[in-house]
């Protein structure tokens, strides 16, 4: 009797505890279910915002140089300045007109064949009459941009049904624009000017290549600084420094200062690189700087979970050879310990990455239109310019505020795949 | 011992083999009081029981010896659990040996009797058996209580029964001497005598084993084992005579 | 008994706490000394005061004075890491560096500077390889890892890199209570070999081990030294009941 009474009641708890396994197996996948879905959500809503930002409408255009419009009272001999002062765009226009079958004298015909193409054309005519001035009075064929309306018309992007007063972008000009498009003349081609131009107010040149230059100065000055720094301070807390209470202290500190907020950090490198040793606004040196002292409480924290982590038995086995003390950290204990520093210092490269509160307070949150030839030349970020380009209400501006977002989003991931292949790479056993 | 194993089974192990010998002890002592008693009372039936019973001793001989080795096996033992193990298998094999004392006695009974003698014949016999019994008695004390002080007192005696034994040689040789008719019962006993004097050296024996179990030092050499009838000669045994 | 290393008087204080109560003991040269002692008995502690191993224990207190060849080696005018390529250490579980077995045997000539060339350097690894038995088993594979090799295997590779340095005094801690019995074996076959040479200190808790392999035993108990003598004696008679009681299986 009391033997079929234990057998039942252990029963009862097996069901008890399988219910509750399944129960919980059930919470673990709605918890992983909601996370992927709002990944997913984030990603669609990025990628779809953004994918247009990678190809850009553009004009094919037989320009006739004239040189009538170029130097009128042939005084280029005299005057070289004229190559570049010359009013190139009305060759544009005129060129324009001419294929368009449009008459010079309506005036609201002439109005929306200069807002048809970009004002770079002239940068682009100007440079090449400058490097070959034989080339004036003849025809060209000039690869021109369009302008940033008829580039988000053409895509798709402005919305027809408004009344044309409403619109950017009146029916004539949509007229041309679908000729055009059928005779090959308008297309779109891959957008190499968002990877390689700087910033500008026109939104069909503007680019993030002023902010890839500058993210990438601050992440070499943050490798070059706060990985050595970083590792050196951990090792030195971890192996070297007496466990008083001053070092407690150091400890507590630097794992607060992992938590400050990174504003904060802003603030200070106003007052003490910018104000105090009076290095140049805007620059990536002073960005690095800044990123190099929030990165370094991350690297310290990896690197001495990284150091406890190699087992005593090596250190013993060093020693017990006659090894000194540093021969012990540098030549057994950090290679053992180095996938865990690598790993700390992606992750912390990644962060600041990304970082953009600092840098709005140094000044780096500027408008940067030409390349930075060192790090202590004016520069931007990319969350920076993806911050400042959010600001601007133009359709091409936001479309290449998503597009950032995307190359941001790339790189973060790239570096984040390789922080794990690294770990697993060099991962050692030592058991 | 004050304390006691970690592993029970190891003590109660110890315990049987302790147990065994005081049984074989007891055995042996009571093979020697028997077998004397019978050649005293000319009891030739209860002479062949005692011949008979010395199969026990044999067989816890080996007993013995089994159990030990398997320990030795089993438990690798140090110290005085190892002194005391091979000590069991030293006394156990002197234990056995007394009892062939014993049946040896008992298959004299048949002859000495056919000329069957006065008791005072006997008497030095009788004595010189008792006082060796006493030795085993004691000695076997000793062991179940691993006295050091009964060893000595042991020892000490030892030279009673080695002067006792002188007297009684002396003795059944002046008898021989004096009337040759009992030439064939005296030797008999001669034969007794020496195989009570070797009961007692096979106690002096044990009583180093025990010594070395308590002490874990080995007894010198000195105590005077000997016999010392070696020294008798027929002029010695004149010279008495004719002293008397 | 020709002394090789003496403890007089020797304290450990962890903190506040005495560990080790005055330790007086002789190590003999070219002979195995046993430290044997219930767990917790102060053997290891001791053992780790031969060459130092104390200095890297955080609060770790040393009084007395321990000498190697007549020296005080916690003089301050001694290096501590010429002391330890000079008494080396085996430890518990088998801890080869996870570097080729190569590597792990070379570390202590390179770092000690006792090869001026590499065929020296190789010449060091062999024989120090062949002294540990190993040799003939890891021969064409001597830049796999070594940490790839069985248990016994590995302890042996550590032995190999002790004697690799050619120290005088070499201290064992439990050397083979990770090892199955035939790897044991081995090892105290090895041992037998290697005190021609050198003086051997092994701490254990197998007694039978203890028997077997050394010339004298020191028994620990709480912190003191119980007894030391020639290891006969101490297995067949000794002269404490505490040293008794703990070899017989009586303790408590």
């Amino acid at each position: 009797m009391i033997q079929s009474l234990d057998n039942r009641r252990r029963e009862i708890g097996l069901k008890k505890r399988y219910r509750a396994e399944k129960r919980f197996r059930f919470y673990g996948l709605a918890a992983i279910s909601i996370g992927l879905f709002f990944l997913v959500v984030l990603v669609v809503n990025v990628v779809s915002q953004g994918y247009s930002v990678f190809q850009q409408t553009q004009l094919s255009l037989d320009v006739y140089l004239d040189k009538k419009i170029i130097d009128p009272n042939n005084e280029l001999h005299a005057k070289p300045e004229l190559l570049v002062t010359a009013n190139y765009p009305l060759l544009v226009r005129n060129a324009l007109a001419k294929k368009l079958d449009v008459d010079l004298t309506d005036r609201a015909s002439l109005r929306d064949l200069n807002a048809f193409f970009s004002q770079s054309a002239r940068v682009l005519i100007r440079d090449r009459v400058v490097a070959n001035p034989n080339i004036i009075g003849t025809t060209q064929k000039f690869t021109i941009l369009a302008s940033a309306n008829i580039d988000s018309a053409f895509k798709g992007q402005i919305d027809l049904s408004v009344p044309e007063q409403n619109r950017k972008v009146s029916n004539r000009a949509l007229t041309w624009m679908k000729k055009l498009a059928l005779e090959h003349s308008l297309y779109k081609s891959f957008n190499t000017g968002f990877f390689l131009h700087g910033a500008s107010s026109r939104p069909e040149v503007a680019g993030i290549g002023v902010a890839l230059i500058g993210s990438l100065y601050m992440m070499a000055i943050v490798l070059l600084l706060a990985l050595p720094i970083g590792v050196a301070t951990a090792i030195y807390l971890e192996e070297y420094a007496k466990k008083t209470l001053f070092a407690d202290i150091i400890e507590v500190n630097i794992n607060n200062l992992a938590a400050v907020p990174s504003i904060i950090f802003g603030l200070l490198g106003l007052a003490v690189f910018i104000n105090f040793f009076g290095l140049p606004r805007s620059a990536s040196l002073v960005g690095g700087l800044v990123l190099t002292l929030m990165t370094l409480p991350t690297i310290i924290i990896a690197t001495r979970s990284s150091l406890r982590a190699v087992p005593p038995s090596i250190r013993d086995a060093a020693l017990g050879l006659g090894a000194s003390k540093t021969q012990v950290v540098f030549q057994h204990v950090l290679p053992l310990a180095a996938p865990g520093v690598f790993t700390g210092t992606i992750i912390g490269i990644a962060q600041a990455l990304g970082e953009t509160a600092p840098l709005i307070l140094i000044g780096m949150v500027a408008f940067v239109a030409n390349y930075p030839t060192s790090p202590v030349d004016p520069s931007t970020t990319l969350p920076a310019q993806i911050y400042m380009w959010a600001n601007e209400p133009e359709r091409a501006f936001v479309e290449r505020t998503w597009g950032a977002i995307i190359v941001l989003l790339i790189f973060l991931a790239i570096l984040n795949t390789a922080a794990v292949y690294l770990r697993r790479r060099f991962e050692r056993h030592w058991s | 011992m004050p304390t006691q194993h970690i592993v029970r089974s190891f003590d109660d192990e110890l315990q049987y083999l302790e147990a065994k010998i005081a049984e074989m002890g007891r055995h042996a002592g009571e093979m020697i009081l028997r077998s004397v008693d019978c050649l005293v009372t000319n009891n030739t039936q209860l002479a062949s029981d005692v011949i008979a019973d010395d199969i026990f001793l044999d067989l816890a001989e080996r007993d013995l010896d089994e159990k030990a080795i398997t320990i030795i096996a089993k438990r690798q033992p140090m110290a005085v659990d190892l002194r005391a193990i091979i000590g069991t298998i030293k006394i156990s094999s002197d234990l056995e040996r007394v009892g062939d004392m014993g049946k040896n006695i008992a298959k004299r009974v048949a002859p000495i009797g056919q000329s069957r003698q006065p008791e005072r014949f006997y008497q030095g016999l009788k004595t010189f058996a008792d006082l060796v019994l006493s030795q085993l008695n004691e000695v076997l004390d000793a062991y179940a209580t691993r006295s050091l002080d009964r060893i000595d007192a042991v020892r000490e005696r030892d030279c009673e029964v080695d002067v006792l034994y002188t007297s009684l040689y002396r003795e059944i040789l002046a008898l021989m001497i004096k009337e040759p008719k009992n030439i064939t019962p005296c030797t008999h006993l001669l034969f007794c005598a020496k195989n009570l004097e070797r009961v007692g050296d096979h106690i002096t024996n044990i009583a180093e084993t025990l010594h070395y179990i308590i002490t874990g030092d080995i007894m010198p050499p000195e105590r005077p084992k000997d016999d010392k009838t070696y020294k008798l000669s027929a002029d010695d045994i004149n010279l008495r005579q004719n002293e008397e | 008994m020709d002394i090789k290393m003496r403890g007089t008087d020797v304290k450990v204080f962890y903190g506040e706490k005495e560990a080790l109560h005055g330790i007086n003991l002789d190590i003999a040269r070219n002979a195995v000394t046993a430290l044997i002692g219930p767990s917790g008995c102060g053997k290891s502690t001791f053992l780790r005061c031969l060459n130092r191993m104390n200095d890297t224990i955080e609060g770790a207190r040393v009084t007395g004075l321990i000498t190697l060849d007549r020296e005080d080696i916690y003089d301050p005018k001694i290096d501590v890491v010429e002391l330890r390529a000079r008494v080396g250490m085996v430890f518990q579980k088998p801890n080869p560096f996870p570097k080729s077995i190569y590597d792990n045997v070379a570390y202590g000539p390179r770092i000690h500077g006792l090869a001026k060339t590499k065929s020296d350097l190789d010449a060091i690894v062999e024989q120090s390889l062949r002294k540990a038995g190993l040799f003939d088993e890891v021969k064409d594979r001597l830049k796999e890892l070594g940490t790839g090799l069985s248990g016994g295997q590995q302890q042996r590779l550590c032995i190999a890199r002790a004697i690799a340095v050619s120290p005088e005094v070499i201290l064992m801690d439990e050397p083979c209570s990770a090892l199955d019995p035939i790897a044991t074996a081995r090892i105290e076959e090895l041992i037998d070999d290697l005190r021609k040479n050198f003086t051997i200190t092994i701490v254990t808790h197998s007694m039978q081990q203890a028997a077997r392999v050394s010339q004298f035993t020191a028994m620990f108990h709480l912190g003191k030294l119980v007894e030391v003598g020639e290891t006969q004696s101490i297995f067949t008679s000794p002269k404490e009941p505490r040293t008794q009681d703990y070899i017989t299986g009586r303790f408590g």
